[in-house]
């Protein structure tokens, strides 16, 4: 198969509805296998991922003592598809609507949602 | 002066003569003049009713410029020729550039496939495929949304399509323009026209087309379902995913090749983190030049003597009915997987699985925030809408394997 030219098959120029029919089903199966394999792929990678995260927390580390924040800041806050700059307008903007000082406010994580 | 009298007035009747005014006139003028009529309302759709404007302005603008007689932009007899096996000029791009228009030039990009696969980087650099690494049983509603593609081909069999064209009609339901021009420039290019602004005008319609549909095949108790939060998703994860999607799919189906690349290729350059500037110019610049290389030249096709036909209505026709089974099959599944899931699976989001990213996803969250405010399906929705991404590009790929040479 060329990719520049393309012509089309003349065996299949003119097919019965018998065949369309054919054509149909085996045409949603192979999408469908596709897809499911690709889905178990998918599993499998995550799986191995996530087991790989399990396990690095069980090599020989330091005691992770939890540190208070330092006063005057907002703690940790994990950020996820979201910059520097953008969480802080976001946390300026909730401590504003709240009317609240940002050092009193616990920001866990901001996700930018599309 | 009495000669030059006659002189002017001689070359005044020339030029009315040649005028394209003249030539709506003669035998089969009046057509064009029907197809600018067309090409002004589909500006309309385009400009005041926002239909898929990026796209349909593009469209419609080339639909004018081709039907205005004696503007030589574009030359359907070419195409014919580059078309006829065991002809002279078979598969030659040289006569093209020798004899053509601007927009024969245009259509070069189309005609071997470049632009929709440079459409699909732009797509893969635009998408986040978290929501879907993040809950892979969403691949199940993107496989079941396409059952519209394979319903509809059946019916334009039906119907007295031949098997080329009756599969390009049929990825119409795959919701996605780029897959649907690759199908119809390789499969039947003398419906490319029709199948490109069917496909764009009812993707621009879901808004419409969906909502019935989805109150229609879900309960009100299943609609108001609030979804759990997935798990997070890891760089390393989105990385390896668009190579590991790659090798997979395209060995499972090698057809798909230009699709899939295309599309992951755009989506690691958005991962990977040291392509930035690539990325940057795949979804803005690179995308901006290939829509309008795209639009202009798949407008150019709407020649009068091939649009104005019972084929284009039937087009139009199977292509409603391709979206509204898509997005049956989809919601079908998403009932199916709330059942099986305890009712932990909101079934609004299989609607989404007619690829048609984002505004299906986005129908999915306007429906499920109508029966529960505090509902948000919208990231829950975009895994079977990235889904039926892969989905329609596989459906294209099977029927290109089976129709094409």
């Amino acid at each position: 198969m060329m990719f520049l030219v393309f012509g089309t098959n003349p065996e299949m120029e003119h097919i019965g509805i018998g065949t369309a029919g054919i054509v149909a089903i085996l045409g949603y199966v192979v999408v469908f296998v596709g897809l499911v394999l690709l889905m178990a792929v998918i599993y499998a990678l995550g799986k191995a991922m996530t087991s790989r995260k399990k396990a690095a927390p069980a090599a020989p580390a330091a005691p992770v003592v939890a540190a208070e924040p330092a006063p005057g800041t907002a703690g940790e806050v994990k950020l996820y598809s979201v910059s520097d700059r953008d969480a802080a307008l976001i946390m300026a903007i909730v401590a504003n609507k709240l009317q609240k000082p940002l050092n009193e406010l616990r920001f866990k994580s901001i996700k930018e949602v599309q | 002066m009495n000669v030059l009298a006659f002189s002017v007035g001689d070359t005044l009747m020339k030029l009315l003569r040649e005028s394209g005014f003249a030539s709506f006139f003669v035998g089969d003028g009046w057509k064009s003049l029907v197809m600018i009529v067309i090409a002004c309302v589909l500006l309309y759709l385009g400009i005041v009713k926002k239909f898929e404007p990026l796209l349909m302005v593009g469209i419609a603008f080339g639909c004018l410029l081709t039907n205005l007689p004696g503007s030589s932009l574009y030359t359907p007899e070419l195409w014919t020729e580059f078309m006829q096996e065991g002809g002279e000029f078979y598969h030659s791009y040289g006569h093209v550039l020798q004899e053509g228009g601007l927009l024969d030039f245009f259509y070069i990009g189309v005609k071997a496939g470049i632009y929709p696969c440079l459409i699909f980087m732009g797509v893969g650099a635009m998408t986040d495929f978290g929501p879907l690494i993040s809950n892979p049983k969403s691949m199940l509603m993107g496989a079941a949304a396409q059952l519209g593609v394979f319903v509809a081909f059946f019916g334009a069999i039906l119907i007295g399509f031949t098997g080329p064209e009756a599969a390009s009609i049929g990825i119409i339901g795959g919701a996605d323009g780029p897959t649907a021009i690759l199908t119809a420039s390789r499969l039947a290019p003398h419906l490319l026209g029709a199948i490109a602004i069917a496909a764009y005008s009812y993707m621009a319609l879901i808004p419409l087309i969906q909502p019935p549909l989805m109150r229609h095949c879900t309960s009100k108790k299943d609609r108001a379902i609030k979804m759990e939060q997935t798990r997070e998703v890891s760089k390393k994860e989105k990385i390896i995913f668009p190579i590991v999607v790659s090798i997979f799919v395209i060995l499972l189906l090698p057809s798909t090749a230009p699709l899939i690349g295309c599309l992951m290729l755009g989506n690691l350059f958005r991962e990977c983190g040291v392509t930035d500037r690539l990325s940057d110019t795949v979804q803005n610049a690179l995308m901006n030049i290939v829509t309008i290389l795209l639009a202009t030249s798949v407008g150019a096709t709407t020649v009068a003597s091939q649009f104005l036909t019972m084929k284009t209505l039937g087009i139009v026709l199977l292509g409603l009915v391709a979206f509204g089974i898509s997005t049956v099959g989809g919601l079908l599944a998403g009932d199916v997987m709330c059942k099986l899931s305890h009712g932990k699976i909101n079934p609004l989001i299989g609607s989404a699985g007619v690829s048609a990213v984002p505004m299906a996803a986005r129908v999915s969250q306007i429906e499920g925030q109508k029966e529960n405010p505090s509902n948000f399906l919208l990231m829950h929705a975009m895994g079977p809408n990235v889904a039926g991404v892969i989905g329609s590009a596989i459906a294209a790929g099977f029927l290109m394997a089976v129709f094409g040479a």
